[in-house]
């Protein structure tokens, strides 16, 4: 991130808790996908247990998102608009098109971290007022971001055992 | 995208628009910073060995640096056309001047897997309009993403 960022408005905030959506919605797609669509013999019981994981940590991660957007003053965004791009993306992508579901679950978890991390230190530069409570801000973010953290250090370790 | 990328790509698109080195005013009227930051950021680039700045007539990208500038400008696309395409943003320039700094290459890589982008990016950057030119500035009817990616 360039050194300074400030984020400075409601609405500068909102549209970067929106692309934290949309790297959400993509994670929860790309992990759905993986599921369903290859073959039984290449997902084994701990693969299935982290895509599941995943899938329901960035629809919680997304709608606490939300929730922080709706408290916001800005004009209403289209999630289910977001959505079904999103989907409609993936549902055309072919299983073979998934090149190792570790390695694109581990970029997938750092490319999270690093957003979160770089949007919190943006906030925590700034000194514009939001319509929100900046510690409770940062504190959601944080947290999020701790998790995308974990995310991260779980498929590592599943990707050391298996080397 | 941090600082000396986004610096390396202005300077890029100014010896795009010059046809030949970029001139230290220029790049500072476009990084909207003083030409002494300018000049410090173009030292610096070139202890890195992307840049090579010759007294009166500007500052020019090496190899490397060339390299580096395309990399950073398809992100820029990447962050434009996501803005425009995805979130219907009117303003998708000046917003994606704003969010810049704060979406790297790795970000970008994400978003534009939900975008449909032209092969030959960054070339459809048009530095006058500061935009892909398949993308609506003026008010004419943008290209559908099947004729863009065709």
């Amino acid at each position: 991130m360039s050194v300074g960022y400030q984020v400075s408005s409601d609405h500068q905030l909102a549209r970067l808790l929106q692309i934290g959506i949309v790297l959400e919605e993509v994670v929860e797609a790309r992990a759905y996908h993986h599921h369903e669509e290859l073959d039984e013999d290449a997902l084994d019981e701990e693969i299935r247990a982290l895509l599941s994981h995943a899938a329901e940590e960035s629809a919680d991660h997304r709608e606490r998102l939300e929730a922080v957007i709706d408290r916001l003053e800005v004009d209403s965004v289209p999630f289910e608009e977001i959505e079904a791009l999103v989907e409609a993306q993936y549902g055309q992508t072919k299983p073979e098109d998934f090149d190792g579901v570790l390695y694109d679950q581990l970029c997938n978890e750092e490319t999270a971290y690093k957003f979160y991390d770089d949007v919190i230190e943006a906030i925590e530069a700034s000194d514009a007022q939001f319509s929100i409570d900046r510690e409770e801000l940062v504190a959601t973010l944080s947290a999020i971001r701790d998790e995308e953290a974990e995310g991260v250090e779980e498929v590592t370790r599943i990707m050391e055992e298996r080397e | 995208m941090n600082t000396a990328d986004q610096y390396v790509k202005a300077i890029y698109l100014l010896q795009e628009m010059e046809n030949g080195p970029a001139a230290t005013g220029a790049l500072a009227d476009m990084m909207e910073v003083s030409p002494a930051s300018a000049n410090e950021m173009i030292g610096k680039l070139e202890s890195r060995g992307l840049a090579e700045h010759e007294k009166y007539k500007g500052v020019t990208l090496t190899d490397d640096g060339i390299v580096r500038a395309r990399d950073a400008l398809q992100t820029y696309c990447i962050i434009e056309r996501f803005l425009s395409n995805v979130l219907d943003v009117e303003e998708f320039r000046a917003e994606a001047r704003e969010l810049e700094p704060v979406i790297d290459g790795m970000i970008a890589e994400r978003l534009d897997t939900i975008i449909d982008r032209n092969s030959e990016c960054p070339d459809c950057f048009d530095p006058e309009t500061d935009a892909c030119e398949y993308l609506d500035v003026c008010g004419a009817e943008p290209e559908t993403e099947t004729e863009a990616a065709d």
